[in-house]
Order: structure tokens, then sequence, then C-alpha cells
């Protein structure tokens, strides 16, 4: 009996990889059923998200299933086996239980205490349960990965706080508003970040979103993607009298505007707070306008900063995290370990009642006289008998010691369970 | 019941020690024990006000050690509110100091039950000393607020987000809240002029003599009057309202302590 991973990921195969081998839906169920086929493989689920194909396999006997799932894969996704075989990691026993963990704890990911992969894995969980190709030991390989997941997550702070560029913008004014309900944004000029970020704006709360551009055809295009309204360039400075947050990110070599401009402006707001985030390079801002009350001024280079140093603090969380990992492996082993035991105390109780029976039939045989009833009540003691003598023997099995494999080999030669 | 007060001042700082830890730390334990620390300082000091209300007959705002104790209470009853209407431990470090230094002061000038003077036994003495702490207390709160202001308006400003800066809430609650308690206390503080001056005229026959208490009280009152003018009229709110807000405190303490212990005032107890 072994837990198997075979998989790749974007540490170890390019983009183009990993397409040619993510399994669409429908393959997915194809898949499960291919590699289920596969004689020594009693389990399997399979993981695929744009960074990472993972197999997750119980098997019997590992010493040849390798070969049979790159058969497998290679013909499911039409590509030659040495296209991809260099590509792939194979993890056996603990290792790769930890790393089932560490995925799901988003520590393999490619921005660590990314939120999506738990979700991911959790579908992977669900397909594979709908398909029936998993059984006791992936399942519980997995709902254990699940939940070691989430008491990181509560554990540490490893998703807390932006790792990207646009979300840290959304951080940023949650510190400068009460609530980011009713409040409008100013996008001026299209950009693809600029873009984002006014998505991400909307999603925490943001009503309205107000875009304008040199080329108004343009802003209206835009507006109408983020359900907002266009304006012509030349009126945004009124408009920005009403305006909470402004995303800046124009082509203009020069600042759009100054610290004169907002200064005037602060006074029309009565200083209502303002954000500005400037992710145009070169900067269409005045950085000088920070010094004003009540104004908040980011460039591009903040809002990284702001980025690096949440990554940073994610990296040291995430030694916390892998701690809890190794913790959680350790349960599951032992947990692994217990389930050895029980095959053991089958055998046992088969073994034990197949004497009894054997017994019965002959006493049948030569006490004929016996009325049913009578039967009925020695078939009864015999049964109370055998589970008194082989009642501690079960119940230090199930005690789970350390030495359990010892026991269970021992015990196994008494009753001469393998001859 | 000196014991009582000790007890709550151990109490208070007990969870001022927790609400610091729970800037690096947050967890549900140090959540619990915060509130339970809190809670219980609250009322054991509560009690400790009930009982006193008890022996003297009146409300125990009679003497420098009775009206701390008042003042420090009407602080937490304010910080209380704030902590379940917005949820943020990070207040306590901010205002438990408040608490815990009127504590102490009421622990220190600690006197025994001896007969209240007989000018102070008028009804007056509810209504002026009532409005006079709660404003004081609703002063005290927002410059703590206002200090907390200070803070995160740095830190968004300097672009430097630190631990504290991810635990206090965001820049425009902290300004409202400011805004909201002043307008809370200035009428309060208000009051407590105008019934002073009508309790002194009932007693002494005077509204008004100019004794240091009295003018330190309206140069608190003038303070507070101009924050609010300038925020209705000139939009002044955030930064320079904060810091306004704090000097006004000053003020208030100055009001409260400087003038018993710095001045010849009729208005010492």
């Amino acid at each position: 009996m072994a837990i198997i991973v075979v998989g790749l990921n974007h540490k170890t195969a390019n983009l183009d990889i990993r397409e040619r081998l993510a399994f669409s839906p429908e393959k997915l169920e194809r898949g499960l059923q291919d590699i289920k086929k596969i004689p020594q493989v009693k389990e399997v689920a399979i993981l695929s998200t744009c960074n990472r194909v993972e197999l997750y396999l119980h098997t019997d006997n590992n010493s040849d299933v390798y070969s049979d799932i790159e058969h497998a894969l290679s013909n499911l996704h039409q590509i030659q086996r040495e296209q991809f075989s260099q590509h792939l990691y194979k993890y056996e026993g603990v290792d790769a239980i930890r790393h089932v963990f560490r995925v799901a704890a988003s520590l393999d990911s490619m921005v660590i205490g990314e939120p999506q992969i738990l979700g991911q894995i959790k579908e992977a969980f669900e397909i594979s349960l709908k398909k029936k190709t998993t059984g006791v030991v992936l399942n519980k390989l997995l709902s254990s990965s699940i939940s070691t997941a989430k008491r990181i997550r509560t554990e540490t702070k490893i998703a807390e706080h932006a790792v990207s560029i646009s979300y840290a913008a959304v951080e940023l004014a949650k510190k400068i508003f009460s609530t980011l309900k009713g409040k409008i944004s100013l996008l001026i000029g299209a950009g693809e970040m600029a873009e984002l970020a006014a998505k991400h704006l909307i999603n925490n709360g943001v009503d309205r979103v107000v875009v304008t551009n040199r080329t108004y055809e343009r802003a209206c295009a835009l507006a109408e993607g983020l359900k907002g309204k266009a304006i012509r360039f030349e009126d945004f400075f009124d408009e920005l009298i009403k305006i909470d947050i402004v995303i800046c990110s124009t082509a203009a070599p020069t600042y759009i505007l100054t610290k004169e401009h907002m200064q005037k402006l602060m006074k029309l707001r009565r200083n209502r707070p303002i954000f500005i985030i400037d992710i145009s390079v070169p900067r269409n801002i005045d950085p000088e306008i920070n010094s004003i009350d009540n104004v908040y001024l980011y460039d591009v280079d903040d809002l990284q900063d702001v980025v690096d140093s949440n990554m940073q603090n994610r990296k040291a969380e995430a030694k916390k995290a892998e701690d809890i990992v190794l913790q959680e492996v350790e349960k599951f082993v032992k947990w692994l370990d217990s389930l050895e035991v029980i095959p053991t105390i089958i055998d046992i109780r088969r073994h034990v009642e197949r004497i009894r029976d054997d017994e019965f039939e002959k006493m049948r045989h030569k006490l004929t006289n016996l009325d049913d009833n009578t039967l009925k009540e020695i078939h009864y003691m015999t049964t109370a008998i055998i589970n008194k003598i082989i009642h501690p023997c079960i119940a230090s099995l199930k005690e789970n010691p350390e030495d359990s494999k010892t026991l269970v080999a021992m015990i196994r030669r008494f009753y001469g369970l393998d001859s | 019941m000196k014991f009582l007060t000790d007890i709550s001042i151990t109490l208070y700082l007990i969870a001022f020690i927790l609400s610091i830890l729970n800037v690096y730390k947050t967890t549900n334990k140090i959540r619990f024990f915060f509130n339970l620390f809190s809670i219980s300082a609250f009322l054991i000091h509560t009690i400790s006000i009930i009982m006193r209300y008890y022996d003297i007959g009146t409300i125990p705002i009679t003497n420098m050690h009775e009206s701390s104790s008042f003042f420090a209470w009407s602080v937490f009853v304010i910080f209380l509110y704030l902590h379940y209407r917005y949820r943020f431990i990070v207040l306590g470090t901010f205002i438990l100091p408040i608490v815990i230094l009127l504590m102490v002061t009421s622990s220190l000038l600690y006197s025994e039950i001896r007969g209240v003077s007989p000018v102070l036994q008028s009804y007056w003495l509810i209504i002026h000393t009532v409005s006079a702490f709660t404003g004081n207390a609703s002063f005290a709160v927002a410059a703590g607020i206002g200090v907390m202001y200070q803070l995160q308006e740095r830190f968004l400003k300097k672009k430097k987000m630190t631990e504290l800066f991810n635990k206090l809430p965001s820049v425009q609650i902290l300004d409202e809240i400011n805004y909201r308690l002043i307008t809370i206390g200035f009428p309060l503080h208000t009051l407590a002029i105008i019934s002073g001056a009508l309790w002194s005229e009932s007693s002494f026959g005077i509204f008004w003599r100019w004794d240091p208490k009295e003018v330190w009280a309206l140069i608190t009152w003038l303070i507070y009057a101009t924050i609010l003018h300038l925020r209705l009229v000139k939009g002044w709110r955030g930064r320079k309202s904060a810091l306004l807000s704090v000097i006004g405190f000053l003020a208030v303490l100055f009001t409260y302590f400087g003038v018993n212990l710095f001045m010849e005032s009729y208005h010492t107890f």
C-alpha cells in the first residue's frame, strides 16, 4: 500500500507543457477512469489548475506504476512520453502526503498564500468522489489537507494583506475610507492595471465609476465594460470635486494635476479625503500633492513597496505554516498506520470463527438429538467465548501503540494468519 | 473602599497590556481575555461607585478621589460603546491609559468619607458635576481617537505599513468618531458652565467671578467651539482637527488638575 503523487507545476514545466497536460472537465472524467483501470491503482484523484497538474494515487505496489501512468497520460493528452516525463516529479509515502498538504495550504503556489488553490483542491476532491475513484485513504488525505489549509489560514497570517498592486490599492482605500460603499472612483486614461484596480474596487463596494480619456470613444468603451459613466477629458477637473478614489494611468508626458490644482480642489471638496493612485510612468500627478492634508497619493513604486513588504511577511508566516504541515502529516501517518491494523483484526475474527464453525459442525454430527433451541444457545455461547478470548488482542491492536507494526506482525504469526 | 479601586486599576492594566499584545498577535484568546479583564475591571469599578453613593448619600463626585473615579468610569463607558460598535481592541491601547491614570489619581487622592460640605448639598451638584465629567470623558476619548488619527495619517502619508497600521481603523472613521465625540462633549461642557454659574448665583449670589477654574473652563470651551466652528464653516477635518482635539483635552486636564493643584480657587474640593 502506498500513497503516490505524480505531477508537474510552474517550477518544473513551462506553460506550454502545462497546457498540453491540463485536464478539461470532460478529459478529467476520462482521465480518472483510465487511471483507475491500471491494476495497481486502488484510488485516484486529479488536480488540474493553470499552474499545476497532479495525480494523487493510492496503489498496491508502486514498483512499475509510474510507467503505466505516464503511458495513460500520453494516451489521454496525445503527447509523446519523452516530451513531458522529464518534467514530472514523483513523491511517495510521507513525502507525498507532505506535498499534498503543502499544495492545499498554498505553500507550493507561485504566489504563496493565494486563496484559489484550496477551492481547486476541493473541486478535485468532489469530482473524484462523484466518479467514485477515491476510497478511504485518498478521501482522508484530501479532507485532511483541506482542514490543514484552513488551520494554517486561521493560525498564521499567510493569506493576510495584498500581494498584487491592484489589491494593495483596495486595502489602502479601506484604511482611508470608513466604507467603500457609496464611494465614486475616477479612471483617468485606460490601462489594463487601472481597469483591474477599478474592478477590485467595484467588487469591494465602490458604487460608481467615472471614466475619462483623451479619446472620448475609448473612455465610452471602457465605461461600458465597467457599467460606469464616461466624461470628456476637459471636464475631469470639475468632476474631481465629487470623486473619492482616482486611478490615473495616462501617457501624458507632464503632470495633469499639480499641487496648486489640488489645493484649490480640496477647498472646494471641504477637505473630504481623496485617494489618488498614479500608476502612469512617467508620473502624471505631482508627487508634492501627498503633502496636502486629506490627500493620499500612491504611485506605482509605493504600491510595489507595499506588495513587497507584504510578500516578505508571507514568507515569514510560511515558516510557521510548514511546522503546522509537519504536525498534520504526522497525524495522518499515524492514522494510516492504524489502517494496517484493521485487516489483521478482520483476519483474526475470520480465523477463530472458522475454527468454531468447524467444531460446531462436528458436534452436530455426533449429537443428533439436540433440538434447534439448544443449538442456538450453544452458538450464542461459543460466540461469547471467542469474543472474550480475542478481545484483549483486538483491543491492544486498536490502541494503536507506537510499535503497532511489530504487534501486527507477531499476532499474525501467533494465529498463523499468513500461512 | 480603596481596595476596590486598586483591584480595578490592576484589571484595567492587564486589559491594557493585552490590547498591546493584540497589536502584534491577534488571537481569539487575547480577545477573550481582553474582554474578560476590562469588563471585570469595569464591574468592580461600578460597584465601588455605587457603594460610595450609599456611603455619602449623594452622587459621589464631591472631591478629587470621587470625581476622578467617575471621570474614568465615564471614559470607559464611552470606550465600551465604541468597542462594541466598531470592534477594534486597539482602541483600548489608546483609551485605557487615560482610564488608568485617572484611577491612579483617584487611588492616590483617596479620602475617607467625611461630611459633604454644605455648599455641595444641592441638586445643582448632580447637574453640574455629571455634565462636567461626562463632557470631559467625551473630550478624553476624542483626544485618544485624535492620537490614533495622527498615527494612522502618518502611516498612510509615509507609506509605512506597520503592524499598528494594520490594526488601526481607517482615518475617515477616526475623524468621524472624533467629531461626534466633540459634538457630544461640547453641549455637556456648556451645560456644566451654565449650571455652575446658576449654582454659584444661588449659593453665593454671583454668576461669574473670573475664578481660575471658571477661566480655564471657558478657555476649554473656546478651544472646542473653535474646532466645531472651523469644521462647520471652513471644512476643517482630519489632521488639524485631530490635533486641536488633543490640545483641547490638555486644557481639560489643566482645568481639572492644574487649577486644583497650582492655583488658588474657591472651586477646589
